[in-house]
């Protein structure tokens, strides 16, 4: 996704002038053709985040495009003031990179896992926040919403391969893309997670047990119209992400069937216990926290199960 | 305090354990297939010194120690050769050592407090160690104690505003119950330091903060030993040891090659590596 990104993102700055990148120390093996084509329009601001961000708020202000470009947590959650009180306070244009949303730097171990990012973003109103779920949505996104006036937050992940099934790289903002259907239960999945959510539905058609999946990429602004009328077509829907389970998909799913009285249970999938142990690498964490496709597909099961006998 | 007095073990002994420590450092990181062996590497010396130089007063035996030195290594990513280090001084199996990265392992990508004895502080995101350290040293002050806290930050690491607002603390403080030591190894991950962010002048810098700083070769183990405990003894302000480093140090093709900042060696670059970095006799 990033590298996939990083590359349509050289091409918009071929075109318009205002488009800048900068990141703190994190280019390597993946910013270097945009700092080569465009030199004047690149930084490095060394291991500093806080101060990234706030130079792109200038930057910005001063009729700038700028891309800050980090691993997710210290492009969030390091400088999160710094983007309340400037980008989104003051509606400007700072789009900020997180790459390895959710368990993608795995064994790195949880200061680098990226699992509330989409959360502490969403609860601000005013900025843009999108999980695409495959590099093809990646960018699509990006294409779409590099011009918008107000900040963006793109949460990013490292795989350049997989695909979700039936996504066609669409994406709307405040849309959401139904990718499969079905009548038994409807996934909401966010993010990179997505193909394991796709490859937990196939395995449970197998079984004659069709789910209907529907993608959520743009989280902020939420694809209200899309969710609701999913929504009302399940009694259970079942939420995936790669992320706190409060304050993420799981979270927006909830708010929406609520605010709007629908009727459907909803199950969510994601990260329920503070950080900190186990370790591993990023399959295995996904296995722990429920959200590999076995994991889901039997989840999936119970809550049609579950559903069946209310 | 448990601990015997520790009777220094000769340079020779040392530069030897910095080998064991290396290979060890090296090994584990293959074994997981990933990690950081530049800036593992580059910090051999300052973590032999501190462990096995007669600096650090700790217990293995007895890890919890109210009274033990507190030693926070700020710059994460290096932590292979603090396990190595831990290992060899009996805080958990040297076994143990290749299950970095593993599922289930407590050997973490990053320190995690909590996970293994001698762990001090969860690092992992740059910048912050030492402002923990600086909470150590204030504790052990109210709490009546004689325990130092010494801090290991990367170079690359300094250029994090938060550095610099402990930078600025500590000396007001009148901490001279903390040393900061910097593994200036002049790269960090994008590339050279004076490329991307100039520290430059690092001494002026953390003596105008208020800080008695010394300058060393990292790698001279007598010297690191002798700057470590002059650090110790220093009164009235906290030291800042600069120890010129070379990342990747001691296996000729990582030494200053940036690209094994945070790649592992395959198969036939530990061999490789692990024959140069054999023990000296
Ligand atoms: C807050 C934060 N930003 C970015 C990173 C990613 N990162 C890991 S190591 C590193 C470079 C550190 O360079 P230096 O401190 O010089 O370490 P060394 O050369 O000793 O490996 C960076 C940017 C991080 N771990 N934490
Ligand atoms: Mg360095």
């Amino acid at each position: 996704m990033r590298a996939t990104f990083i590359k349509a993102l050289a091409e918009i700055a071929e075109r318009d002038e205002r488009v800048m990148l900068l990141t703190a120390d994190l280019g390597y093996t993946v910013l270097e053709e945009f700092a080569g084509r465009f030199p004047s329009r690149f930084f490095n601001v060394g291991v500093a985040e806080q101060n990234m961000l706030g130079v792109a708020t200038g930057l910005a202000e001063s009729g700038f495009i700028p891309f800050v470009y980090s691993i997710a947590t210290f492009a969030t959650l390091r400088p999160y003031e710094f983007i309340r009180n400037g980008p989104i306070l003051h509606q400007l244009p700072v789009r900020i990179v997180g790459v390895g949303g959710g368990f993608e730097y795995g064994t790195a171990g949880p200061t680098h896992h990226a699992v509330e990012d989409v959360g502490v973003l969403r609860l601000q109103p005013g900025i843009t926040v999108i999980a695409p779920a495959d590099y093809n949505q990646a960018r699509t996104a990006l294409e779409t919403t590099w011009e918008l006036d107000g900040p963006v937050y793109y949460r990013l992940g490292k795989d350049e391969q997989r695909l979700v099934p039936g996504l066609d790289g669409a994406f709307s903002l405040g849309r959401a893309q139904l990718v499969r259907d079905g009548d038994a239960l409807l996934i909401v999945v966010m993010g990179s997670v997505a193909p394991e959510a796709v490859a937990a539905a196939e395995e449970l058609s197998v079984d004659g047990i069709e789910c209907a999946v529907l993608v959520v990429a743009s989280v902020s602004p939420v694809p209200e119209e899309d969710l609701i009328e999913q929504l009302s077509r399940f009694r259970t829907v079942l939420t995936v992400e790669a992320h706190f389970v409060t304050g993420g998909v799981g979270s927006l799913v909830a708010e929406v069937a609520a605010d709007n009285g629908l009727g459907c249970r909803v199950v969510r999938n994601g990260v329920k216990v503070p950080l900190g142990a186990p370790g591993g690498s990023e399959a295995y964490l996904l296995d722990h926290h429920g959200l590999s496709r076995g994991k889901l597909r039997e989840a999936a099961r119970l809550a049609v199960l579950q559903t069946a006998s209310i | 305090m448990t601990a015997a007095v520790a009777i220094t073990p000769s340079v020779e002994s040392l530069q030897n354990t910095a080998r064991t420590l290396r290979r060890h450092a090296l090994r584990m990181i293959a074994e997981a297939k990933s990690g950081h062996p530049g800036g593992s590497l580059s910090s051999a010396e300052i973590v032999t010194a501190l462990y096995f130089g007669g600096i650090l007063r700790h217990d293995p035996a007895n890890p919890e120690d109210p009274d033990r030195d507190r030693f926070i290594l700020s710059k994460g990513h290096g932590v292979p050769i603090l396990y190595a280090a831990l290992a060899e001084s009996g805080y958990f199996p040297v076994e143990e050592l290749m299950t970095l990265r593993q599922v289930d392992s407590r050997l973490q990508g990053h320190p995690v407090l909590g996970t293994v004895p001698g762990i001090e502080a969860s690092t992992g995101s740059l910048g912050q160690g030492l402002s923990i350290g600086i909470g150590h040293a204030v504790a052990g002050r109210l709490d009546g104690k004689q325990f130092h806290t010494f801090v290991v930050l990367g170079d690359g690491e300094c250029q994090e505003g938060q550095v610099w607002e402990a930078a600025m603390a500590a000396p007001n403080f009148e901490l001279d119950t903390l040393t900061a030591i910097v593994d200036s190894n002049r790269y960090q991950l994008d590339g050279a330091v004076e490329d991307i962010m100039s520290l430059a002048p690092i001494v002026d810098k953390f003596a105008a903060f208020g800080w008695n700083v010394l300058e060393i070769d990292g790698h001279d183990m007598g010297a690191v030993v002798a700057a470590l405990s002059q650090a110790r003894a220093h009164r009235g302000q906290p030291t800042c040891i600069i120890a010129h480093t070379v990342k990747g140090k001691g296996v000729t093709f990582m030494e200053n090659d940036n690209e094994f900042h945070g790649k592992a060696p395959n198969k036939d670059q530990l061999e490789v590596a692990l024959s140069q970095l054999a023990p000296v006799t």
